[in-house]
């Protein structure tokens, strides 16, 4: 079994339970992670076939109004908390945070795998909050719905989310300071990955946005179970007050989903076009830019609540204002190819796909950032095919094109050619097939969170289900070729990318310990034109 | 299978027709910048990829920073363009103009309650007369609701503590599907209706039918019926407030600020008398909350604005 008997990597340093489940290697944390998250995915995409099966038919006849609300309402709560925010970070970041800047470890190893288990934690009352029926507030908890109406398990739903919040933030925590105190010689703040910049603005948030969410949950049970007046009007709150104070972190936590994406794509694109990253000092200050503006636009979600006109004028233009860092950001991909030497691997098939459903996707965001048309499209399925666009069309393709470029790193070994190709092709066509309907969708009015509705828009709701079932076969493919990948693919080389970068001058999978020596650095980052 | 869906392209409200002007722009926008992206991209990855023959470029591009203005810069122009444009639409859509018919609405878990001001109600259905703006100003009685036309390329969200306003003028008669658009609880997706456009005669005589009895009138019977007088009247014993003239006019409180007696204003006085007292006057009000329904609210206040307007703006109506 022991290929490498001279070297210990650290996927042989042990292979009892508690040489897992009680490590600090920030490299077995990120696999713990990936598990985990794996599990919950397959759970929110359960819940999205159940969605989809009921809406081939305008009357609600496969499952009851209850049940599917309470299935939009977990697939939001899984997807959001459990997939999407720890996804790219938790598990890639990381793995090759330490990697990316040759240390050994994060700053706080021990901390990094309480992160896991306070995760874990969090998780598991968000499942038992399913298993004893669930509960029916959509994702949002909008308020008095939530606080005062609704039947249900929203309080261990909210313990759940609020407990996952606090891994959110100290798995921020720890990145902040490994990224300032564990960097090795040489790499100067200007020689950073991108990856490293679009993982620290991110941890900005995680640090500053994620209490705000546990408080507001927090005042959201309060409510709900002491009866004391801050939202509920009849109590004596208001109800409008909540959602200010919900989308003071879920507008910054679509970053926290976007941002490692961008990160990951920022890495694949120069390597895979053997040039030096276009605009480097741009893209770091993109990101930086994307994380401050992200906190000043959250009242575009509030456009018809009734908040002040002058508010929404302000929040508009901040909302047009944080889309200029985004465009830079797609233009500087695309102009880094220009002239570069192009293969089509795994990765970079991926990274297609980011830039054009990301494209997509922040292009119809001015649509809704636009006061005057978000009036007709907010709350209507124009905004679910919206941010399906940047968080599934982004996210998940940035994630998934991530873990196809450092798998040989993570696993030590390479996966076949064909199928992950065929799987990216599947995944493409199903999600523009299941979401480009929904604009239009959106556009004619359909409103959102509708269990019935009218037979008009049937056609385009048979055609989502179907993409959605190409979408979900081509979810299937990565589970069987990496899994065979893990156990039987071929071996594979330090760097088979032939990639800059510190991760990729370690062996692979690396050794306990990451470097053998401490990395020196004396180069910028991407210099890809001496290694053609 | 009746398509409502597509009948709904042509301008059925004088707002539906600016609305879609600003949509096709944008997706005129989407398409050409999308369409640019991603056709570059997949040319770039064909033109310059790894085959034999293929020269390695090692030519650095100077003056990336010129590069890099002119898509900040470009794109900054057009985000401005469109968010006057957007706004511009956002004042006309919030702005309900002078003298528009009032129909008043209460949204409840699933149905939507209407009250015309010659007394007239209904359930899910609202008949309006074309060509006069209408303005539907909206409470709810339990959670959080959105009153949303498609066809009229407008929505407004109902919150349970204070009065919003939305405004249509339809130019064609037809119905037209009201859906709730904000999660509402088990039936939401059921919380649907329709507005029923007809000419102005056909909507006068259609508010002609039946019994006839004004929301002001039944207003006045209310404060008869709750003993709003006792207080409420010039020379009562107990100093309070009078009626006459309160609506739209300015109300020193007791914290010192000065705010303009809307809707909402009175609306709170009636449930939470003692959360926003006016200068002078003692908090001795007993809550009416759980008492009087939204709806009689609504005629309460229309009997008091019967009793004469201030001249001051209502907040609630001129906002911005």
């Amino acid at each position: 079994m022991n290929e490498h008997p001279d070297k210990e990597n650290y996927l042989m340093a042990g292979y009892g339970w508690r040489s897992w489940f009680l490590t600090t290697d920030h490299k077995r944390i990120a696999i713990l992670y990936m598990l985990s998250i794996t599990f919950f995915f397959a759970i929110g995409a359960f819940f999205a076939l159940l969605i989809r099966l009921e809406l081939l038919t305008p009357a609600g006849d496969f499952v009851s109004s209850a049940t599917y609300n309470r299935l939009f309402t977990m697939h939001g709560i899984i997807m959001v908390w459990f997939f999407l925010i720890p996804s790219i970070p938790s598990v890639l970041g990381n793995f090759l945070i330490p990697l990316m800047i040759g240390a050994d470890d994060l700053s706080f190893p021990r901390l990094n795998l309480a992160s896991w288990y306070i995760f874990m934690l969090g998780g598991i009352f968000t499942l038992i909050s399913i298993l004893f029926g669930g509960l029916d507030t959509g994702w949002t908890f909008y308020t008095p719905y939530s606080s005062s109406y609704a039947s249900g398990q929203v309080l261990n739903a909210g313990l759940g989310i609020i407990i996952s919040g606090f891994s959110s933030i100290l798995t921020g925590l720890n990145f902040i300071v490994t990224i300032h105190k564990k960097r090795a010689p040489g790499l100067t703040w200007g020689r950073l990955p991108l990856f490293i910049w679009a993982h620290y603005a991110t941890s900005l948030i995680f640090v500053l946005a994620t209490p705000v969410l546990a408080v507001t949950l927090l005042l959201m049970i309060v409510e709900r179970t002491l009866h004391i007046g801050i939202f509920d009007p009849s109590l004596g709150g208001d109800p409008v007050l909540f959602q200010h104070l919900f989308w003071f972190y879920s507008h910054p936590a679509v970053y926290i989903m976007i941002l490692p994406a961008m990160g990951v794509v920022s890495e694949i694109v120069p390597c895979f076009s053997r040039r030096k990253i276009f605009g480097y000092k741009m893209m770091a200050c993109a990101s930086l830019a994307i994380a401050t503006l992200g906190f000043l636009v959250w009242g575009h979600h509030m456009f018809v609540s009734g908040q002040s006109v002058y508010a929404g004028i302000i929040f508009s233009l901040f909302s047009f204002l944080v889309a200029i860092p985004s465009g830079i950001k797609v233009f500087n991909w695309v102009a880094t190819m220009f002239r570069g030497t192009i293969t089509f691997s795994t990765p970079m098939i991926y990274a297609f796909g980011f830039i054009g459903l990301f494209t997509i996707g922040g292009l119809t965001g001015l649509f809704l950032a636009a006061l005057g048309m978000d009036i007709h499209v907010q709350d209507t399925y124009f905004v679910v095919a919206h941010f399906h666009y940047i968080m599934v069309g982004g996210a998940i393709m940035g994630y998934l094109g991530g873990i196809h470029f450092w798998w040989p790193k993570i696993c030590g070994r390479l996966y076949p050619k064909g199928w992950p190709g065929l799987s990216a092709l599947l995944i493409f066509i199903g999600f523009n097939l299941t979401f480009f309907p929904q604009f239009l969708l959106g556009y004619m009015g359909m409103p959102r969170r509708y269990h019935f509705y009218p037979e008009e828009f049937q056609a385009l709701h048979v055609l989502s289900s179907a993409g959605a079932s190409i979408l979900g076969v081509g979810y299937i493919f990565p589970f069987f070729y990496l899994a065979w990948s893990f156990f039987r693919g071929p071996r594979a080389e330090p760097n088979p990318w032939r990639a800059t970068g510190l991760e990729w001058k370690t062996e692979s999978p690396p050794p306990v310990h990451n470097f053998d020596q401490t990395p020196i650095v004396t180069e910028d980052p991407y210099s890809y034109e001496e290694k053609p | 299978m009746h398509h409502e869906a597509i009948r709904i392209a042509g301008p059925v409200t004088t707002m539906s027709g600016v609305v879609d002007q600003l949509y096709w722009f944008l997706v005129f926008l989407t398409v050409l910048t999308s369409g640019l992206i991603i056709f570059l991209m997949l040319f770039f990855a064909v033109k310059y990829r790894r085959r034999p023959g293929h020269e390695v470029s090692h030519v650095v591009i100077e003056k990336t920073g010129l590069i890099e203005a002119i898509w900040i810069g470009v794109p900054l122009i057009v985000f401005l363009v469109i968010f006057f444009w957007g706004a511009k639409i956002y004042f006309q859509q919030m702005q309900v103009p002078a003298g528009a018919l009032p129909i008043y609405c209460v949204a409840k878990q699933w149905m939507w309650k209407f009250q015309h001001p010659e007394g007239k109600r209904e359930i899910n259905e609202l008949h309006i007369p074309i060509g006069v703006p209408i303005q539907v100003t909206l409470i709810s009685q339990d959670v959080i609701h959105s009153f949303f036309v498609p066809a009229f390329r407008t929505k407004m969200d109902v919150l349970p503590n204070r009065y919003t306003n939305l405004w249509f003028q339809v130019n064609q008669p037809g119905e037209y599907k009201i859906f709730c658009s904000e999660y509402c609880g088990l039936w939401h997706s059921l919380m649907q209706g329709k507005v029923i456009a007809m000419t102005l005669d056909e909507y006068e005589s259609w508010v002609d039918r039946g019994k006839k009895e004004p929301m002001a009138l039944k207003g006045e019977q209310l404060i008869a019926k709750y003993g709003c007088w006792q207080c409420h009247q010039r020379g009562s014993t107990i100093a309070s407030p009078i009626f006459d003239g309160l609506y739209g006019g300015k109300v020193h409180l007791s914290d010192g600020r000065t705010i303009v007696a809307d809707e909402t204003y009175i609306r709170e006085s009636i449930v939470d008398p003692g959360r926003r007292l006016v200068a002078g006057y003692a908090n001795v009000m007993p809550t009416f909350k759980d008492q009087i329904s939204e709806e009689e609210i609504l005629q309460l206040i229309a009997f008091i604005k019967s009793l004469g307007v201030s001249p001051g703006p209502a907040s609630s109506e001129k906002t911005p």
